[in-house]
């Protein structure tokens, strides 16, 4: 397959929101090269994810010969990562994320909605406060997710520059495989310094929760760390992203954030409205990876046994045949069959949390700040395209 | 109707719980989700073929649909 189109491919700086031109060109079941030369199949339309993503002809497990690696920094540590739910397959991985899963349920995470409104408010008196214009991601869209996270897993808020920058070096395709390595460890150290001292004394927090079963034999102590680090890693920068992302996108669509500001006292209403956006913004744009392990008959071709296949998620988000216009933001569409979660045993973790940020941030920002606009011409915010997830490195606001 | 729960394949993601929250609750140690009602009543019918739809592990089946 000489002419494999090179992945993850650049989007149109025209059309930053829609995924690249050749995705949609794509065959249903198309090829990819990545990073090592490798030519993994590439499958993008919404009804072959949802089959295949439970299938369990495909496995997650990145220590196989022939896993599509994300990047190079991944390929090198993927043998020195302990089981998680990450890396496993049911059965193991069901009893393994039944471990991880409690704070994140729907009740648990609805209980602090009233907390993360409080810290959103206090954030944009500050905003409010302070200079015009400003930088919306420095302000709220960032510091949100990261206070919030911190809160749930007991990490001082105050080492956010430390964690913030760690975990972008340890997850961007720009950074080498030492580097990422490092970056990765000194996360690790730094967590299980947290997680020993929560042994010795829990809190009502994730990481002590994590601690009493270390103690009692469900989880090892490395388990837990990488697990924490997991959480902390894509607990921060993909929410950061959605609020940031999401407002541009709104700003850009005038009448949407018309209809968005006027229902936002229906909480149906707003919580559409975020599925839309994650369906719209599909951040995670470095598409989902599973390798077969039995010969898989999809569309007339044979994915073999050893192949790697990518899942674009963005493909299945903007495929016609599920989602009507798809390149049209609508706030009223049903969308919450998207795949910006993922779909399958994998579907994220955190989605219910990042659900409850979304909704409060979409439900009272604009309302909150009715004059909001971008304070540099459009072609001038900066994206940041190099991570797993895409998003804004700042966005210049006013009101 | 009849809901029928796969309860081995459920990752507690809790879409189901969310969308149809008189139908579904979750445990409270593992987030692995609860059938309330098995037979729901008309209403929540559309609730339910919904959670059923999202359920990213095809946990969830419908009998007498
Ligand atoms: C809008 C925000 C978010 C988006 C778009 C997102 C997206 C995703 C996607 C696409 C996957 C599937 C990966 C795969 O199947 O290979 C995933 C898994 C995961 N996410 Fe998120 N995520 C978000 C927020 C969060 C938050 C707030 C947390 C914090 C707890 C989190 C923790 C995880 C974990 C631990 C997994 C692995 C689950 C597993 O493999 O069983 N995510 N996420
Ligand atoms: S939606 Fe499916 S996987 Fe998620 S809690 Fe409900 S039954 Fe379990």
């Amino acid at each position: 397959m000489p002419d494999a189109p090179y992945y993850p491919m650049h989007r149109e700086a025209r059309c930053p929101f829609a995924p690249a031109p050749e995705i949609a060109a794509m065959p249903p079941v198309g090829q990819v090269r990545i990073w090592d030369g490798s030519t993994p199949w590439f499958v993008t339309r919404h009804a072959d994810q949802r089959a295949l993503l439970n299938d369990p002809r495909l496995s997650i497990d990145e220590k196989l010969p022939g896993y599509p690696h994300m990047t190079r920094a991944r390929a090198a540590m993927a043998p020195h990562i302990p089981s998680l739910i990450t890396n496993t397959d049911p059965p193991e991985h069901t009893r393994l994320r039944r471990t991880v899963n409690a704070p994140f349920m729907v009740k648990r995470v609805e209980a602090l909605r009233p907390r993360i409104q409080r810290i959103f408010d206090g954030l944009v008196d500050d905003m409010l406060a302070g200079d015009n214009p400003a930088d919306l991601v420095e302000k709220i869209g960032l510091p949100v997710p990261t206070l919030v996270i911190t809160q749930i897993l007991g990490v001082p808020y105050a080492d956010h520059a430390f964690f913030q920058a760690a975990s972008r070096r340890a997850i961007s395709h720009d950074t080498d495989p030492d580097d990422a390595a490092q970056a990765g460890k000194g996360l690790g150290e730094y967590l299980g310094g947290l997680l020993a001292a929560k042994i010795e004394q829990p809190a009502d927090d994730v990481l002590s929760e994590m601690g009493a079963r270390v103690t009692a034999g469900e989880m090892t102590f490395a388990e837990a760390v990488t697990m924490g680090s997991a959480i902390l890693i894509a607990g921060h920068e993909t929410s950061a992203s959605m609020i940031s992302l999401g407002t541009l996108a709104l700003l850009r669509n005038p009448d949407e954030l018309r209809k968005l500001r006027e229902n936002s006292d229906d909480p149906k209403f707003v919580a559409n409205a975020a599925e839309e956006l994650l369906r719209y913004l599909t951040i995670v744009h470095s598409g989902i990876r599973r390798i077969a392990v039995e010969d898989i008959e999809l569309h007339g071709t044979t994915i073999k046994a050893g192949d790697g296949v990518i899942f674009d998620l963005a493909g299945a988000n903007y495929d016609p045949a599920e989602f009507a216009e798809p390149d049209r933001l609508d706030l009223s569409r049903p969308a919450r069959q998207h795949h910006a979660f993922g779909y399958g045993s994998h579907q994220c973790l955190g989605q219910s949390l990042a659900r409850v940020e979304l909704q409060v941030i979409y439900g009272t920002l604009y309302r909150r700040i009715p004059t909001l606009a971008l304070a540099v011409p459009f072609e001038e915010v900066e994206f940041a395209m190099e991570g797993v997830a895409y998003g804004l490195t700042s966005l210049p606001v006013t009101w | 109707m009849r809901v029928e729960f796969d309860e081995p394949k459920c990752v507690a993601a809790g879409q189901c719980a969310m969308i149809a929250p008189a139908v579904f609750d979750q445990r409270d140690e593992d987030g692995v989700a609860i059938v309330l009602d098995a037979t729901p009543p008309e209403e929540e019918h559309d609730a339910v073929r919904e959670a059923a739809a999202v359920c990213p592990a095809a946990a969830i089946r419908l009998a007498g649909e």
